[in-house]
């Protein structure tokens, strides 16, 4: 299984390829937009201020060239941290003067990204470090084996408002609570980093993989 | 709910894992490659690693020896020493770490903890912040591994490291540092009171009961320690076992849906 892991400028993209070596996936680092066809199935990695992911991926024309692999050729696509942030309709993060409505995501899953202070959260912003999920029954095939309540690693200011709730298939309590991972057709993505999860989410990047939904 | 992180500090120098009292006194600890490992298997919450020499020079940090340092390393990596420009964050980033400590060079340019934040994200930096204890000011803070003191004091220096950006601040105190006595809790509950982002406490820590302290009484978000998992029996599956008697939340090992 090829899965392509886009670089595009950002991203603890050593740390994903490893997670995907150790099970026994083939990481491709896709750094064209044109060589997007060549995988099995996307990752868009996380690790990044919204903004400025958002021009490298218009600027390096990756916005078009995985809204066609997506949406034309169903390709399945895992977004993680602020990689399923960009899959939103739009992001405060960033956001002035020149663009005081907010920055413009992938519009892949609709909903818009802002601050966890804004959303409620009266805790210290970056929520980092491990923090237990609650799925949203029935368990969702990327979280198959997951129980509720197991921990994964959060490391965000910023947090996906869903336009539509049923495309929350876990939540996460910080404060307030937020979407931890998304579902839309075949578009997945995590808040968390499962490749910095340890076995809980080496267990997410394998039902992705393997688990038919790629 | 957010747990709190049990952090082993690996601080390296050349070819192994050194450790100091002070920031000085350094002894060998062993290769780092093996000790990585064992704390990746033992599901450690997040791992430090710290080249302690790489500001000496004008050379980048050594990618290669941290893509190789990370090869197995499946929990957070947050990796420092002698990051001196934004484009050696990319690649620390490429070589396995998934967030970067900040130290020396900040206190000459200030703006690279900003530029970090646009480009990678506020969560992406580690302000790292060491200081002594200073009849004037409370403490002081030091750059260049403990040997230069800054004139800066502690409190305004972590707020306007917030304020451009970082995302978390890992106090030291070098007075406390491998001395296995305890955190300086004052000095902890002091930058926790300054800044509204995550807080590591670290040096000194000698017990378990030293870093319940520092997460009940000092409002630390995460504890730190070195000597005490290089030189003691103990270990980071135990210090999380009594921070839960403490009744301080930690994260429990995974185990499989279904799983008996």
């Amino acid at each position: 299984m090829k899965v392509g892991v886009l670089d595009y400028g950002v991203g603890n993209l050593g740390s994903v390829m490893r997670a995907l070596e150790e099970l026994q996936a083939t990481p491709l680092f896709i750094s064209r937009a044109v060589d997007i066809h060549d995988a099995d199935c996307l990752i868009l990695p996380g690790v990044g201020h919204f903004a400025d992911c958002a021009r490298l991926l218009e600027d390096g024309g990756w916005s078009s060239a995985l809204r066609d692999e997506v949406l034309g050729n169903n390709r399945p696509l895992l977004g993680v941290c602020v990689g399923m942030q960009l899959l939103a309709t739009y992001s405060m993060e960033g956001v002035d003067e020149s663009y005081p409505n907010g920055i413009l995501g992938l519009d892949l899953v609709p909903g818009m990204v802002e601050h966890l202070r804004v959303m409620g959260c009266p805790l210290r912003v970056p929520h980092v470090g491990w923090n237990s999920i609650k799925c949203v029954a029935p368990i969702p095939s990327l979280l198959d084996g997951i129980s509720d309540g197991t921990d994964f690693y959060f490391v965000h200011s910023y947090a996906f408002n869903a336009k539509n709730p049923s495309d929350v298939i876990a939540t996460v309590d910080y404060g307030v609570e937020v979407a931890a991972a998304i579902q839309h057709a075949n578009i997945w993505g995590t808040q968390f980093h499962p490749e910095k999860s340890s076995r809980a989410g080496l267990r997410i990047l394998q039902n992705f993989i393997f688990k038919n939904l790629c | 709910m957010l747990k709190v992180r049990v952090i082993p500090t690996l601080l390296w120098k050349q070819f192994g894992l050194v450790k100091g009292v002070g920031f000085d006194s350094w002894r060998r600890v062993g290769p780092v490659l093996p000790a990585v490992k064992v704390y990746n298997q033992r599901e450690v919450d997040e791992l430090i690693l710290v080249d302690i020499v790489a500001h000496l020079s004008s050379d980048d940090p050594d990618f290669e020896s941290i893509n190789e340092f990370g090869q197995d390393c499946f929990v957070p990596l947050t990796v420092g020493g002698g990051v001196s420009r934004i484009d050696q964050v990319q690649r620390l980033l490429r070589a396995g770490a998934d967030k970067v400590c900040v130290n020396t060079f900040i206190y000459e340019r200030p703006l690279l903890v900003s530029e970090i934040a646009n480009r990678h994200g506020v969560q992406c930096v580690v302000a790292s912040i060491d200081v002594r204890s200073d009849p004037d000011m409370g403490w002081q803070c030091f750059s260049r591994a403990g040997k230069q003191a800054t004139g800066r004091e502690v409190c305004a220096w972590a707020r306007e490291l917030e304020d451009r950006g970082a995302g978390e601040i890992l106090i030291t105190s070098i007075d406390r540092d491998g001395t296995l006595q305890g955190y300086d809790l004052a000095l902890i509950e002091t930058v926790v009171n300054a800044v509204k982002i995550p807080v590591i406490a670290s040096g000194g820590a000698g017990t378990y009961q030293h870093m319940v302290e520092a997460v009940k009484y000092a409002g630390a978000s995460a504890v730190a320690a070195a000597s005490m998992f290089h030189f003691t029996e103990q270990t980071p599956a135990g210090a999380k076992l009594a921070l839960a008697q403490a009744n301080i939340p930690v994260r429990q090992n995974f185990v499989p849906a279904g799983a008996t």
